[in-house]
Formats: C-alpha cells, sequence, structure tokens
C-alpha cells in the first residue's frame, strides 16, 4: 500500500470536516477491498494504524495541529469514529468472516448428514397409547390384569356358563394339568381384556371408569389377519344413571377424538353374554371419508368395536364381592376394540404378523 | 346361513319394501345380512351372520317374524294339517333319560315312495346349493330350514319293538350316517331300539336304520334334546351336524308336533298314509324350563332408566314396547297399579329371553339403536394412572432416545427355551394345547424372544438391528403362575451415528452396558454397580458368555443381567454374528423412584483440568481405581472419568498381563479459584491412591 498524501482541510466548519470524514472513509473501504490473506490483514493495519507511519496518525497530527481550539473536540470526535470502524475491519478480517475468506472454506453441503436414529415406536403400542390416552381426557383411569387367567374370570364371571356354545367363539389356549381342578379355577390365557372389568369392580365400588389395554391370546391358526397374539382395549363406566344413549354419545366421541372430527358412527345390535343390550359399533370411513376404498371394502364403513349395557348377571357375579353393584341401583356400559386391526388399517399394514415379528425392516418404518 | 327372500315373502305377504331395503332393515335390528345376491324371478338369497344366541332366526320362519315384527305386519300361519290316520297300534316310545331328553315325538308313516325330491322343494334346494338327497330325507331338511327344528327319518322296518331314549352303553358301537363307525361313550344319549343304538340323539343317525331306495314305512322323529348333552357328545364325537348346531342353542319345545307334521306333509305328497296318530311323549319338568316358563315383569320405566333419550322426543312408549314384544310372541298383562308395568309370558322359541333385561334388548333392537341420541354422562372424579405408567413411559422414552426401536415378541417359547432361559430353574409354565411344539410353554425371559427375532433379522441379511421389548414373564407353576413385568433389549452390528463422515463401530459388550446405565440413572438409587461371577460358579444366566457379561446391581437388588450373548448358545442358533443381549426385572426396578433431578448452584470459578496416565496390572479392575479415589472425597472433584484404556498384546507399548489408564479429573471449586499450590496437592493425594491401588506412573 502506497503512502498517500495528507489531504487539506477547506476549512473547519461541519460540512467541510464530513466532507473531508467522508472522504477517509471512501479510502478506508477501498483499501479494505481486499483482506482475504494474513499478510493483507497486516499490511492494512499497518497502513491505517501503525504506531509510526500510520496514516491515522499522520493526518490527525497534521488537522489538530492547525485546527484552532474550539474546532479541535469536533475533530478529535471524528477521529475516534473513524479509528472505530478500522479496528472494526480487522476484528471481521482476523476471525474470518469476511465473505471471500469463508468461501474458501466451503464444504459440500449436499452430502448426507450423520444421522443417530431415534429408535422406532412400534405401531401396535404407539395406536394403544393414542386410543388410551382419548379415554383418559373423557376421565377414564387405566386398569390392568393379568394374561393367565382363571375360567371364573375370563368366562364364568363374564356370563358364560359352562358348557354354553358361546364359549367356542373363543377357542381358548388352556395351561397345562389344570383337569383335576373345578372347572372355575382353571388356569388359561385370557381371551379378552373383559376379566379386569370384574376385577376392577369387585376391588372398587362404584363409579367406575376404566379403561383397559392389553394383550389377548386364542387359539387360532395364523394368518394374514388372525394372530394367536393380539392386543384388545375395553374400557367400563359404571354409576347411576347410565345409558345405552351415553354409551352411544361415548363411542361417538372417542371415534371422533381419534380417527377426526368428520367420523359417524352408527350401531348395530349383537350379541356378547356379558352385555345387554349388545351392540356392534361402525364408524364411516376415515381414509375415504365415506365413498368407499379397499380399506373399508368399499362399503364406506369399518367395523370397529363391540359394546352394550353391562348384563345385570355380571353385576351379580360382581356383588358376590362388591354388594354396591345392584343392578337395580347402577347401570353401566362396557366396550371393546381390537388393536391390531385399528394399527393395520392407520399404517397401512396387510400382514398381522409383521406386529410380532421383529423384523427391523418393518419396525424403522415407524421411527 | 342362507335365506331365500321369496320364502320369507310367503310367510310375510305383506312385505312392501324391495329385498335390498329388507336386508338393510333386518340388519339394523341384529338380524345380519352379509349379502344380498339377485336370483332374478325367484327374488334375492340372503348372506346371513345370525348371532350364536338366535337360533330361533337361523331358519326362514323365524326370520319372516322378525320382518314382520319390524313393519308391523302379520305373520302367517304354517300350514300342517294332515289327513287322519289309519287306525293303527301305538308305537312305543320310551324316555329313560328324562334329564337329557325332554320330548320325542314319533309318527309312522305307511306305504310311502322314495323318490327323488320335485316341485317347490327341488327348486328352493337348488336356489340354496343344497344336496338333493331323496323325498324323504330332503323333508326334513326342508322342514329345517322352513322353520328351523331338525327332525328324522328312520326306515321303520329296520326297527324292532319301540323307540327307547337312553344312554349308550359302555363301549356300544354306531355306524353313524357318515358311514363311520363310532364307539359310544356312556355320557352319550342314543335313540335305540330294543336291540341297539339307532342314532347319536340330536347329532347324527345311524346307518343302518337310514331312509334308502327300499323303505317302504317310516318313522318321524321330532324330538327336544338338553343342550349340553347334545354338546357334549358332539364335541366328544367331533362331529358338528346342524342339527347339533340348533339342538346345543335350545330348540323351541312346542315345535315339535309343527315339524313333525311339515315333514310328513311333504313325505306324503309322494303317496302313502298315517297310522294312528302321533305319539307325543312330555317330561314335564323340561316343559316347565323351556315351554312353560314363568312370566317376568317388566316395566317401561326401567326400560328408559337402562336405555336413555331417543332422538324421537315421545321416547320409547307403553305402546311401542307392547307392539315390539307381542310381535316377537310374547303375552303381555298388564299389571294393575301401574300402567307401563306388565307380568310378559316367553314364547317357547326364544330361550335366550330370561329376565327383564332381555326385554329391554329386544325393545331397542326392534325400535333401533340408531334413533337413541347420543349423550355423555356426568362425571366427577379423578383418573388414575397405573402406579408405574410414569416409570414405563420414561423407559420407553429412553430406549427410543438411545435408537432402540420397540418389539412385540410370541407369548410363548420352545420347552428347550424356557428350561435355558427361565430365572428360577424349572420354573416356567407348559400349555395343556400349544399352537405347536416351538410355542409350548409360556415365555418365562424375554431373551429368547429378542434372541428369535435378532435371528430373523440376520437371516434376512439385515446387519444392524437395535431392539427392546417390554413384556410380561411367567413363572411359577401350572398350579400357580407368577406374572412379571420385564424388559430385554438386543443389539448386533454396528450402532450409533452412521454417515459417510465417519466409520461405522461395531457395537460392543459396552455400548449395552451404556444403555443399562442412562436407563438406570433415570431412577433415584444410592448405589448401582456391575459385577461378574465365574462361568462355573453358576451365578450368571447359562445363555451370556461369562467373561463378557455383567449383573446390574442396584440398592442391593439384583436388576437384571445383560452381555455378549454365549458362544455356545449363538452357535446353536447359527448366529455368525455377535449378539449382545440382556434383561432387566422390571417388578424390581418398578420398586424405585424415579430420579426426580434438583439443580446445584453452579460455581463461579475456574474449573482445571488434570490428567493421569497410570498403568495397572490387568488384575485391577477399574471400579477398584473409581472406588479409591470416590474414598478421597475429594469436595473439588467435579468430575473424574476414564478416557482413554491401552492394551498393548506386543508389550511394546504397554507391559503384557498390564492396561494404561488416561485418566481424567476435574476440579472446581465452589468456593473460590483454586490455587497452584491447592491443585499440587490434590493432585498428589489422587496419585497416591491410583499407587496404593495398584498402578505405577506411566513413563
Amino acid at each position: 500500500m502506497s503512502q498517500e498524501a495528507i489531504p487539506q482541510l477547506a476549512a473547519y466548519n461541519d460540512a467541510a470536516l464530513d466532507a473531508a470524514f467522508a472522504a477517509l472513509s471512501q479510502e478506508l473501504d477501498a483499501s479494505a477491498q481486499s483482506l482475504t490473506s494474513a499478510e493483507a490483514v497486516e499490511s492494512f493495519r499497518l497502513h491505517w494504524l501503525g504506531r509510526k507511519q500510520g496514516r491515522l496518525k499522520a493526518i490527525s497530527e497534521a488537522w489538530l495541529k492547525s485546527a484552532p481550539v474550539e474546532a479541535k473536540k469536533q475533530i478529535g470526535q471524528r477521529f475516534n469514529q473513524l479509528k472505530a470502524e478500522i479496528e472494526q475491519r480487522l476484528e471481521s478480517a482476523s476471525t474470518g468472516t469476511g465473505s471471500g475468506a469463508l468461501d474458501a472454506e466451503a464444504i459440500d453441503i449436499t452430502l448426507p448428514g450423520t444421522r443417530r436414529a431415534l429408535g422406532a415406536e412400534h405401531p401396535l403400542i404407539k395406536t394403544m397409547h393414542e386410543m388410551v390416552a382419548v379415554f383418559q381426557r373423557m376421565g377414564y383411569s387405566v386398569g390392568v390384569g393379568p394374561e393367565v387367567e382363571t375360567d371364573y374370570y375370563n368366562f364364568e364371571s363374564l356370563n358364560f356358563p359352562p358348557g354354553h356354545p358361546a364359549r367356542d367363539t373363543q377357542d381358548t389356549l388352556v395351561v397345562a394339568n389344570q383337569e383335576r381342578k373345578p372347572l372355575r379355577d382353571r388356569l388359561l390365557m385370557r381371551t379378552h381384556t373383559s376379566p379386569v372389568q370384574i376385577r376392577t369392580m369387585e376391588q372398587q365400588p362404584p363409579p367406575v371408569r376404566i379403561v383397559i389395554p392389553g394383550k389377548v391370546h386364542r387359539n387360532d391358526a395364523a394368518d394374514a389377519t388372525h394372530s394367536p397374539i393380539f392386543h384388545q382395549i375395553e374400557g367400563l363406566c359404571v354409576d347411576t344413571n347410565i345409558t345405552f344413549s351415553d354409551l352411544k354419545g361415548t363411542l361417538d366421541h372417542a371415534m371422533k377424538e381419534f380417527f377426526g372430527s368428520n367420523v359417524k358412527t352408527r350401531f348395530f345390535p349383537s350379541f356378547f353374554p356379558f352385555t345387554e343390550p349388545s351392540a356392534d359399533v361402525q364408524i364411516s370411513c376415515p381414509f375415504c371419508g365415506g365413498k368407499g376404498c379397499r380399506k373399508c371394502k368399499h362399503s364406506g364403513w369399518i367395523e370397529l368395536l363391540g359394546c352394550g349395557m353391562v348384563n345385570p348377571a355380571v353385576f351379580g357375579f360382581v356383588q358376590q364381592k362388591q354388594p354396591a353393584y345392584d343392578p337395580k341401583k347402577i347401570s353401566g356400559f362396557a366396550f371393546g376394540m381390537g388393536v391390531d386391526r385399528i394399527a393395520m388399517m392407520k399404517y397401512g399394514v396387510s400382514d398381522i404378523g409383521q406386529f410380532y415379528s421383529g423384523d427391523t425392516r418393518f419396525l424403522e418404518q415407524f421411527a | 346361513m342362507k335365506i331365500l327372500t321369496q320364502w320369507l315373502r310367503e310367510y310375510v305377504p305383506g312385505i312392501s319394501v324391495s329385498d335390498k331395503e329388507l336386508a338393510d332393515d333386518l340388519t339394523l335390528r341384529g338380524i345380519a345380512v352379509e349379502g344380498v345376491f339377485d336370483l332374478g324371478s325367484h327374488g334375492s338369497l340372503f348372506d346371513m351372520d345370525i348371532t350364536t344366541n338366535r337360533v330361533d332366526a337361523m331358519n326362514h320362519y323365524g326370520i319372516a317374524r322378525e320382518a314382520a315384527t319390524i313393519y308391523g305386519l302379520q305373520l302367517q300361519p304354517l300350514e300342517t294339517a294332515l289327513p287322519a290316520g289309519r287306525p293303527g297300534h301305538i308305537y312305543p316310545v320310551s324316555i329313560e333319560e328324562p334329564a337329557l331328553c325332554g320330548r320325542f315325538t314319533a309318527r309312522v308313516l305307511r306305504g310311502v315312495t322314495i323318490q327323488p325330491s320335485s316341485g317347490g322343494v327341488a327348486e328352493r334346494f337348488r336356489l340354496l346349493e343344497q344336496k338333493l338327497i331323496s323325498n324323504a330325507v330332503d323333508a326334513t331338511n326342508y322342514v329345517t330350514l322352513a322353520m328351523g327344528h331338525p327332525t328324522h327319518a328312520f326306515d321303520l322296518d329296520r326297527l324292532e319293538g319301540g323307540i327307547i331314549l337312553r344312554r349308550a352303553r359302555k363301549g356300544e358301537k354306531l355306524r353313524t350316517l357318515d358311514g363311520i363307525e363310532r364307539t359310544l361313550d356312556t355320557e352319550d344319549l342314543v335313540v335305540a331300539d330294543e336291540r341297539q343304538a339307532l342314532a347319536l340323539a340330536g347329532v347324527m343317525g345311524g346307518w343302518d336304520s337310514r331312509v334308502t331306495e327300499e323303505t317302504k314305512n317310516i318313522l318321524v322323529e321330532a324330538a327336544w334334546f338338553d343342550p349340553v348333552s347334545i354338546r357334549r357328545s358332539s364335541k366328544r364325537h367331533l362331529i358338528h351336524t346342524d342339527a347339533s348346531h340348533r339342538f346345543e342353542r335350545g330348540a323351541d319345545f312346542n315345535a315339535l308336533p309343527v315339524a313333525s307334521a311339515l315333514v310328513s306333509r311333504l313325505i306324503l305328497q309322494a303317496g302313502g298314509h298315517q297310522e294312528g296318530e302321533m305319539v307325543d311323549v312330555v317330561i314335564p319338568e323340561a316343559a316347565a324350563r323351556t315351554a312353560h316358563r314363568s312370566s317376568i315383569a317388566f316395566s317401561v320405566g326401567e326400560a328408559r332408566r337402562i336405555l336413555g333419550a331417543t332422538e324421537d322426543p315421545a321416547g320409547i312408549t307403553a305402546g311401542a314396547a307392547e307392539t315390539i314384544l307381542t310381535g316377537l310372541g310374547c303375552t303381555l298383562q298388564k299389571q294393575v297399579q301401574s300402567d307401563e308395568a306388565y307380568q310378559v309370558t316367553l314364547p317357547s322359541w326364544r330361550l335366550d329371553l330370561a329376565g327383564e333385561i332381555d326385554l329391554i334388548e329386544e325393545i331397542a333392537r326392534v325400535y333401533g339403536y340408531n334413533r337413541f341420541r347420543n349423550t355423555l354422562p356426568a362425571f366427577a372424579g379423578g383418573v388414575v394412572e397405573l402406579p408405574w405408567a410414569a416409570r414405563e413411559a420414561v423407559l420407553r422414552r429412553t430406549l427410543l432416545a438411545l435408537g432402540l426401536s420397540e418389539a412385540v415378541s410370541s407369548t410363548f417359547v420352545a420347552a428347550g427355551d424356557a428350561a435355558a432361559f427361565a430365572p428360577q430353574p424349572g420354573s416356567f409354565v407348559p400349555l395343556g394345547n400349544p399352537l405347536s411344539e416351538e410355542a409350548g410353554v409360556l415365555r418365562p425371559s424375554l431373551a429368547p424372544g429378542m434372541l428369535t427375532m435378532l435371528t430373523l433379522n440376520l437371516n434376512r441379511d439385515v446387519e444392524n438391528a437395535a431392539l427392546f421389548e417390554i413384556g410380561t414373564v411367567f413363572g411359577g407353576s401350572t398350579d400357580r403362575v407368577e406374572e412379571r413385568p420385564a424388559l430385554a433389549f438386543g443389539i448386533t452390528g454396528s450402532t450409533g451415528a452412521h454417515g459417510p463422515h465417519q466409520p461405522a463401530q461395531p457395537v460392543s459388550f459396552y455400548d449395552l452396558k451404556g444403555v443399562v446405565e442412562e436407563l438406570l440413572a433415570k431412577f433415584a438409587s444410592k448405589l448401582v454397580y456391575f459385577d461378574r461371577f465365574p462361568g462355573e460358579s453358576g451365578l450368571m444366566p447359562a445363555w451370556l458368555h461369562p467373561g463378557r457379561s455383567a449383573r446390574a446391581v442396584v440398592d442391593g437388588a439384583t436388576m437384571g443381567y445383560f452381555g455378549e450373548l454365549h458362544p455356545d448358545e449363538a452357535r446353536r442358533r447359527k448366529l455368525k454374528q455377535t449378539i449382545f443381549v440382556g434383561e432387566i426385572y422390571l417388578d424390581r426396578l418398578y420398586r424405585q423412584g424415579l430420579r426426580h433431578p434438583m439443580a446445584r448452584e453452579l460455581s463461579r470459578f475456574q474449573p482445571v483440568r488434570r490428567d493421569f496416565s497410570f498403568i495397572f496390572p490387568e488384575s485391577v479392575p477399574y471400579a477398584r481405581i473409581e472406588h479409591a479415589i470416590a474414598a478421597l472425597g475429594i469436595p473439588e472433584l467435579r468430575s473424574f472419568a476414564p478416557r482413554e484404556v491401552l492394551r498393548d498384546p506386543q508389550g511394546k507399548l504397554v507391559p503384557v498381563g498390564h492396561y494404561s489408564l488416561l485418566l481424567g479429573a476435574v476440579l472446581q471449586s465452589a468456593e473460590g479459584t483454586m490455587r497452584e499450590e491447592q491443585l499440587q496437592e490434590t493432585a498428589q493425594r489422587i496419585m497416591t491412591a491410583l499407587h496404593a491401588a495398584g498402578g505405577s506412573l506411566r513413563g
């Protein structure tokens, strides 16, 4: 950088000072154009701020020396400002944020990032938690019970009498060596989560509001839609003045919460030994809006739940331990649904067996 | 079940709606039509799914009754008139087992002609794709389709003496209609003559007494059998017939003479005559349980209490209830004291109706479920979570964040795995009727299931897998099953960050230990440590590599085991890639509370780092060094951790049998900046302790 001549001041008024410093500022801009190397930065520093030959020093000495006393303060302030500007240039150049320096450090940002994969939530467990949360928001507590049950809790107390054909619909896996026990004490893999209804009522007088998620088992050969292991969510609400229309309203509300507010429900008479009246519930297909698609088999409706008013006979069994369940004074409803089927529809899973395979390729899709 | 609408309309001529509308109306009332098939001029065929409690609706007349009730129409009576029989002797019928056979009717038809069916019967069978056999056999089947009661036709000339309803004799043989010779059980009810069993009552007729082309004389049986007895016989002999299906659900006690007459009318169309009158033996106790049940009390108020609000403000009225119940065959008698209370006599064909709630269901069903309003019950009460819900949620969140995916495996394992993996030897529970040998026992541990899942991944060329499962394990015995929650995890392949910017790291024992440490750190505990026992001690699970596995102990309780899979177990499973697996006993871990983080005052003063490079003999495990330093109780020691471990099999960098350890300490005081002499002194104390622990300063 060549040593330039010291400019002359035209006058000591503000306008003249402004013009003179604006010129210096331009000169500074020009000389700060190429601060791309350490050497350039150092030479810039020496040029402006050098202790002996620094331009700033030279000019300020020249100008201040001849200035009248009343103008010195004005000139001094302006030099301080200029010095700050010079230092700022130096600082940004040395920390490397000058655009030229940083461009040279460019990397290929199109290469994939380093990924620390999160584990994938299991679609069944996720679906189950989401559905349980819907009922928790409606005031339901969570209940659970054993997976190995007695015949009494799985069947008899739910009004499946011994030798009743309704037991045929639930092919049961039984624990070995039960033959010498009384029928009611025989152990089996629970075929539904309904026994938890009885266990809960036996432990707690009304009112009861519980939602029961859990694993259940049946002696079913596995195929794309059947698995000997599957999951259910059961609900129970017992109090004074619980009605069938409450059951309808509750499930309609829950299905809207889970699938979206456009979903409609409709109820069909059905049969379950432990409820009466019993109903099957269909929801309008949330995937096609009821127009008909593969998931609803082009009917616009999907059958999703079984439900009904708790059969007074069931209260009769409960009353053996909790007399408060007097069917003349209280009433209640119960409902149940298969989690696997809901998860299959929701996530487009075509084979139920994939839920129980542990196949990483399947599971990682849900991360 | 297949139903012809043409046949239904014959019983209820007034139905004005289309077959499609009829199907919808029935379905909405619980008589589910699954499919409607157009038969052109013959109307439609309904494919129906009748619930198991409604055996009365498993026939055309029963469904016609439902339709008549829905539309408020008249149901035509069945035509049962027969020409008067010629005089003859009364055929002897004796019920020796009144508990198993409640009623038996026998009608003798003589001079019949056995020929193929024709006319209406043949046409309806064709539309229903039902096999035609002969006019006599078809007549019995036709009547079952028409009104639901199974009947049987015997070749009278094959019978000797009379009919006896008795239990089978021990070892007694019977060749049933399907041609199979069966050995009967003394619990089986049989229809017999004086010589032998003729039929397995209510299940299947006998071969020897069947109607053939040569048959000239017929005995028509219409009977009522005990449902439980029929069900047991059907299950015992693995014969499920249309007849057994109906009898075990409860047949109509009063339908016998009607069924007998309908069958006889059809057979006699091809010639022949009735001899004598129908013999009818009735067991009064059975009649009282079925046809003559006592009436039940019903009030419309109770129906409203259970059913709630309807869209129509009028709601369930006494008039509506009366119409519905009468249509279904009930007889209502109004109680004097109230307009809305009744004594209701139940129809003999509806054994499923037994109490007031059954009548309320009938009213709701026929009224229409979707005409009730959607209301929400009021509720004042708290929502209670499961006691361990928060702990389980923290475990799941931590494991997912550490990159393990959740899996769910089978509840059942092979007997060999159960024995090998049961935490307490011999404490596992076999199934009585397993799905397969590989699934014969309730899993006593989640580990074998985890190995099965990892194996599946490796067999499908997925090299990297990190899975966990939270589930129930089962111990105890077949007398008393104990269920406990457990957590298993398994990792194989490479782990952690992946991408082109750093090499993949193969999984090691320490990756798994890191997972366990993270999990345990979420729980409040005073003391957590890990140890292991030599292979021959038998104290470690046999499925783990004895040198590369550990026990996790929290506040004195064993929480679980983890480590490298035992090479023998890996070989047995044909696994070439190293697998790391572990199991945590959640029932124990859940006894610990979750750690509640508390903020501590952060020091304003500068931390100072000091490194120590020491060589230790292999006999000194790191835990000993850690304890030695902890025992110094240096308040300024903010952290102390190994930063590098080095071994050299050649003995150049580190002598053989030794390892070098680079230890990093961070010193920071809460009171002030540490002075140089203070730092010196602290470092000296640490070095003295390291020497005392068996270490020597690395040169």
